[in-house]
Formats: C-alpha cells, sequence, structure tokens
C-alpha cells in the first residue's frame, strides 16, 4: 500500500522556493479559500479575546489549524459529511452555520445544539478519536445505501494512540468506506510532543497496516491540503475506500485557553512556527499573484470582525435555559420519573 | 403460536423485524456466514443479504462506533456483542455517544440502536464467559435496558427495542438459550418495553427478579409452597423500570426480597431498595432483602453454583423475612 513520506507544498516561500498551482482553482476559488481563512482565523482570535472577557467558557484554540479545516472541506461536496474533533469547533461555519451556534456550544448553552443532518456536521468530538468509527459508519452506511456522499473525520496526532482511531481506520479499510482520515499532527497532545506518542517514523506509515494509502502534506499550506484532499475524495467516490492524509503542522498556540505551554514548549520555536502561519502564508500567494490589493483583505478581515461582533451580541442575547431543558432530549419517550422529578426541581427553585 | 427455544425466539424476531423494516441491518462478530456463536442470527444472511447482516471485524467499540454513523445513514443497526464480559470495550462509545448523541443534538437526530448480548453465569464456560454486567448500561443516561427470562418475552421485547427510537440494549439468559423452550406467538410479536410481568402470583412475599432469575425465583416459590405464598415479579425492562408494578405488588405483600447474579454492591436490587425506601416505606412490613453474587470476579465454574443465587439462598431470605 502506497505511502507518500514527502510533504507535499504549493505555496512557496517567495524566495527560493517557487509557487505552484492547482489545477482547476481559478482566482475566485482562491479569493474563497482566503475568505474562509481569514473567517476561521477571526473566530478565533475573537473567542480568545471572550474567553479573557468572561464572555465563553474554556475554549479549544485553533490558530494555525485553518488552512487545514478550509483546505479539506473546500474539497467536499455538501452532501459531504464532516466529524470534527474540538479543534475543529468553528468548522460549521464553512457549511453555513451561525457563528452564534458555536459560540454557545463554547458558552455552554443548549442554543449550541444542532442538528447534524442541517449541515452534515457531525457533533463536536471531545473525547479523542471516539468519533473515527462514526465517520467510518457513516460513509460505509450511505454506500450501503448506494448514495456517493464521503465523509472526512478529522483528528489529531494523539488520537492515533487511541484504540477508537484504530478500530474507525480498520473497519474503514475492511469495508471500503468512502472515508477521508484526515489527521492534524500539531505535534504536541497538550504537553506530550509526538515522540512520546509513537515510536513511528511518519503518523502516514499508520494507515499501512490497515490497507489504506496515505499522504503527508504541509498542514500550514491550504492549497496543498486541498489537493491532497480532492484526490482522497475522488478515491472514495470511485469506490477505492479510504485515504489517510497527515497534514504536518506545529501548534504556535496553547492547547487551550486552561494551558500554559511556557512550561513544556520552546518559545524560540513557536515564534518561529508562528512567522510561518498559514493564513499570512497565503497572502503572500495572493499577492505574488497581484490577487491581494490591501483594500480587499481590509474587506475581506473586516466582514469576518463584524460577523464575530453580530454573533456574539447574538450568543448573548439568548435567554437563560429553562431547567426544561435538563430533562429534554435525553430520551425520545422519556420516562415517567421525568415529569416528577422537573417538578420537584422547579418547586426548590421557585422557593430558593 | 408455536414451541421455541429462547434462542430460536430471538432468531424468529430478526427475521421478521428485518421483514418489515428495509433499514434494519444485524452487525457484529460472525454473526453473518456462521449465523452467530450461538446461531441466534442463523439465516439471516441467506436472507437478507450480506448487506444485512454483515461480519464486523473483532471490535466491539468499532462495531458500536460504526453503528452510531449508519444511524446518521439513515439505518437502525442491531449490533451483537458476542459475550458479556467481551462488551466492556464497547462502553467507551455506549456511555461517550451512543447515550448522548440524541440530547447532544436537541432531540433532532435519532439513534435507534439495538445491542444485543448473552449474559450470565451457570454455563460451566471459561473466564468472562459468565458476567451481568446490567448495572453499567441501567447507569448510563440516554439507554434503556431490557432483559427477558421466556421464549415469548425474548421475542417481543427484542421486537419492541428494534422498533424503539432511542439505544435499548438486551441481555439474554445464555443459560436458558436452548435450555428453555416455550409458546411464542407467530408473526410480529411486540412485548412494550417499561411493563414488568407478575410470574407467579403470592400475597407474603414478592420475589424481584430478571432474566435468568425469574425461573430460579419460581423454584424457589415452588419450594416455599405450604410455608409461604410467595409473589414473583419479572421485572423485563430495567429501564424504564415499571415502577407501579413493583409498588403494587409491594403493597399487597409488604415483604420484598429481590435477586441478581450481578455482584451486590451498587447492583440493580440496590436500586430497587431504594425505590421501595423512597416510595414505599409504609408498605414494607420488613428490610428489603438482596440475593447477589458477591462482590468478587465471577469465579472459575468449579466454584460457580457456590457464588450463583440458588434456590437456597432465594428460600432462605424469603423465610428470614418472614420471621423478622
Amino acid at each position: 500500500m502506497r505511502v507518500e513520506r514527502d510533504l507535499r507544498r504549493v505555496i512557496g516561500d517567495g524566495e527560493s522556493l517557487p509557487d505552484g498551482e492547482v489545477e482547476g482553482l481559478d482566482d475566485a476559488d482562491l479569493l474563497e479559500l482566503y475568505r474562509q481563512l481569514v473567517l476561521l482565523r477571526t473566530y478565533d482570535e475573537r473567542s480568545l479575546v471572550y474567553h479573557r472577557q468572561g464572555r465563553i467558557g474554556t475554549y479549544a484554540i485553533f490558530w494555525n489549524h485553518e488552512a487545514m479545516q478550509v483546505g479539506a472541506v473546500y474539497a467536499l461536496s455538501d452532501d459531504d459529511w464532516i466529524f470534527p474533533s474540538y479543534r475543529e469547533s468553528a468548522i460549521g461555519l464553512l457549511r453555513g452555520m451561525p457563528a452564534a451556534t458555536v459560540l454557545s456550544w463554547w458558552r455552554g448553552h443548549p442554543a449550541g445544539w444542532w442538528n447534524p443532518a442541517d449541515y452534515n456536521v457531525a457533533s463536536i468530538c471531545v473525547p479523542i478519536g471516539t468519533h473515527v468509527p462514526h465517520a467510518a459508519g457513516l460513509a460505509w452506511g450511505k454506500k450501503l445505501r448506494g448514495e456517493s456522499a464521503c465523509a472526512v473525520a478529522f483528528f489529531g496526532d494523539g488520537a492515533t494512540s487511541e484504540g477508537s482511531f484504530h478500530e474507525g481506520a480498520n473497519f474503514a479499510g475492511v469495508l471500503k468506506a468512502p472515508l477521508v482520515l484526515f489527521c492534524n499532527n500539531n505535534q504536541w497532545a497538550i504537553s506530550t510532543p509526538l515522540e512520546l506518542q509513537t515510536a513511528a517514523e511518519t503518523l502516514a506509515d499508520k494507515a499501512v497496516g490497515y490497507g489504506i494509502p496515505a499522504a503527508r502534506v504541509d498542514g500550514a499550506d491550504v492549497l496543498a491540503v486541498y489537493e491532497a484532499t480532492r484526490e482522497a475524495v475522488a478515491r472514495a467516490r470511485a469506490g477505492e475506500g479510504p485515504t489517510f492524509i497527515e497534514a504536518v503542522t506545529y501548534r504556535a498556540a496553547p492547547h487551550a485557553t486552561a494551558d500554559d505551554p511556557s512550561v513544556y514548549i520552546d518559545p524560540a520555536r513557536v515564534e518561529e512556527e508562528r512567522r510561518r502561519e498559514c493564513v499570512g502564508r497565503f497572502e503572500g500567494y495572493l499577492r505574488r499573484r497581484g490577487l491581494l490589493p490591501d483594500e480587499l483583505r481590509e474587506q475581506v478581515t473586516g466582514e469576518a470582525a463584524q460577523l464575530m461582533r453580530e454573533a456574539i451580541a447574538a450568543a448573548e442575547a439568548e435567554p437563560d435555559p429553562d431547567p426544561e431543558l435538563v430533562f429534554a432530549h435525553a430520551y425520545a419517550a422519556p420516562p415517567a420519573s421525568f415529569d416528577h422529578d422537573l417538578a420537584e426541581l422547579r418547586r426548590v427553585l421557585a422557593d430558593g | 403460536m408455536g414451541e421455541l427455544t429462547l434462542v430460536e425466539a430471538i432468531n424468529d424476531a430478526l427475521h421478521h423485524e428485518l421483514a418489515r423494516d428495509p433499514n434494519v441491518l444485524v452487525m457484529g462478530e460472525d454473526v453473518g456466514l456462521v449465523g452467530g456463536v450461538f446461531r441466534a442470527t442463523a439465516g439471516l444472511r441467506e436472507t437478507f443479504g450480506e448487506d444485512r447482516c454483515i461480519d464486523t471485524p473483532l471490535a466491539e467499540a468499532g462495531i458500536l462506533g460504526t453503528a452510531v454513523g449508519l444511524c446518521m445513514a439513515g439505518w437502525r443497526p442491531v449490533c451483537e456483542m458476542q459475550y458479556d464480559a467481551f462488551s466492556y470495550p464497547c462502553l467507551d462509545q455506549l456511555i461517550n455517544h451512543v447515550g448522548r448523541y440524541r440530547w447532544r443534538s436537541g432531540g433532532k437526530m435519532e439513534f435507534p440502536i439495538t445491542v444485543r448480548m448473552p449474559y450470565g453465569g451457570g454455563v460451566r464456560a471459561p473466564e468472562l464467559h459468565d458476567d451481568s454486567p446490567e448495572a453499567y448500561y441501567v447507569h448510563t443516561p440516554g439507554v434503556k435496558v431490557a432483559i427477558p427470562s421466556t421464549p415469548a418475552d425474548a421475542k417481543g421485547l427484542l421486537a419492541a427495542a428494534i422498533r424503539d427510537p432511542d439505544p435499548v440494549v438486551i441481555f439474554e439468559p445464555k443459560l436458558h438459550y436452548r435450555t428453555m423452550r416455550g409458546s411464542v406467538p407467530d408473526g410480529e410479536y411486540v412485548v412494550p418495553l417499561g411493563r414488568a410481568r407478575v410470574a407467579r402470583e403470592g400475597s407474603d412475599v414478592t420475589v424481584v427478579a430478571y432474566g435468568a432469575m425469574v425461573p430460579l425465583a419460581e423454584q424457589a416459590a415452588s419450594a416455599l409452597a405450604g410455608e409461604a405464598s410467595v409473589e414473583v415479579l419479572d421485572l423485563r425492562t430495567l429501564k424504564p423500570l415499571d415502577e407501579d408494578a413493583l409498588l403494587a405488588s409491594v403493597a399487597k405483600t409488604g415483604r420484598v426480597v429481590v435477586v441478581q447474579e450481578a455482584p451486590r454492591t451498587c447492583g440493580y436490587a440496590a436500586e430497587v431498595a431504594a425505590i421501595l425506601a423512597e416510595k414505599a416505606i409504609l408498605d414494607l412490613h420488613g428490610p428489603v432483602l438482596r440475593v447477589t453474587g458477591y462482590d468478587v470476579p465471577y469465579p472459575y465454574w468449579k466454584l460457580e453454583d457456590a457464588y450463583m443465587p440458588s434456590v437456597a439462598r432465594v428460600a432462605d431470605a424469603v423465610r428470614r423475612l418472614l420471621a423478622f
């Protein structure tokens, strides 16, 4: 089974490394990719501020992961399903989900619930890697129905140590499920570096054991990610089964707002990675092609900032949830004891 | 109405439910080609094809995890866990996702998964083929749990589980898969979840049981004939529990012995005792007694008869309660 170990790159460095092109992407596509990158970047940076202001709870930062999310999703059709981990919490924005919904999720408010079928975006998976079998099952289930949809599961380097990842990958391989296993290898699982996660030379090598081909891409190169995912999706639609993509990047921000990486990450390395972060690199690519005049950049960033201002206002305008929602939706047909529990809760709350 | 063994009744239910609803599929280890290690799924592949009776890789979390995704694609998976104690890896999916996903979608998406597995001891099997793990499952929010004790209920409760919009776990008493034969209604047959059954009427003591402990309780009642009039209440569904039936029986007898083969601490019998303490204290003439397995690993089979609740232990508890 084929594993490509060399990192695929399309975007050059403006100096010795030349820019490449992705066949089939026109200027409008490139600008749309840029708009989406800025949208996610703005979501992430504003969320950090909102957390510090006490307006959302603990938040998992995805700064410098935007290219992987945007590039991969751009290779999908709307019928295809996305299975995010918490690192991709705002990926629904790329499918038209209101930012207020995601902000509500991070505010611990039931307005953060969504119906996965409305966006073909599964719920945010908090436990590590346990959504990989879900994605395999969805993809397989679509195939059984004769539908052409495929699925993408996003997970990190740490997830490749979890049993769920292996079981999901193995099921997908055996069942030839139309699935893209998308690993964002940011080289850290909170404070645990990649070399303590695995003795494998690359994470892509793990795919071999499941009979799944794999490719490695520069995770900060939105065009390389898009191109690799497009190939994987084409394989899936052709009935050739799953593909593993290892997108290599670096977590140039804390794991989450509750994390202090200064005790375990070399700050000089982080600074170096921040200088080559994914949105800036794509801006350089667009500029070198003459596609990103300053006014357009300001317009795109301004629109994203406005969207976030409106989103946090909408999220904060949600009334406090009724205690009834403690009981709602756990069962289609709730047990009779719930009525009693709710009545007692209301009485005590009223007395309190 | 035919005479079927308990496992034949399960097989009959699966045939009817797969025929009734094209979205129902069966998946698990060895369920297809060989028809299951107990033959519960025999004939399904021949009748419904290999896409609806699927031999999966040997991975219980993978089975239940892919079932979650199958639901998102519109299927109603019936997952077989090959044995009680082999099911524990699937608890990861059950607790983290199966019991939570509907809630997480704001009630918009259904996960009509049925998990069925042979459970329980007394079968002279190697280690970890004997467990009674219902408490782990009952404790999981968002999941319903049923345990049949007769061939007819095995058919009817399984059909109800498959048709239910919520995830349901069915424990099948493997001890009685082939040793118990009984009348089973022909054709489609549903026993609603959440309704207990008075297996035997009595007036002095209620013995509450489920699954393989129901016939044991009935034997104890027979052994006590002339000494005490024993009612046997078969709970059938542990969640949701039929509290009305439980309280009605206790209102009549005032004495309760609860039997389970699982270890004692935090087992289902403790839940029954707590409900009676909360809701029936004035009906009780004595303490609620438990006859259970012990808080030890299920023993090797030369010792299992000493571990398992027996007719003698149930009768002893009834006598102690009457003497209270």
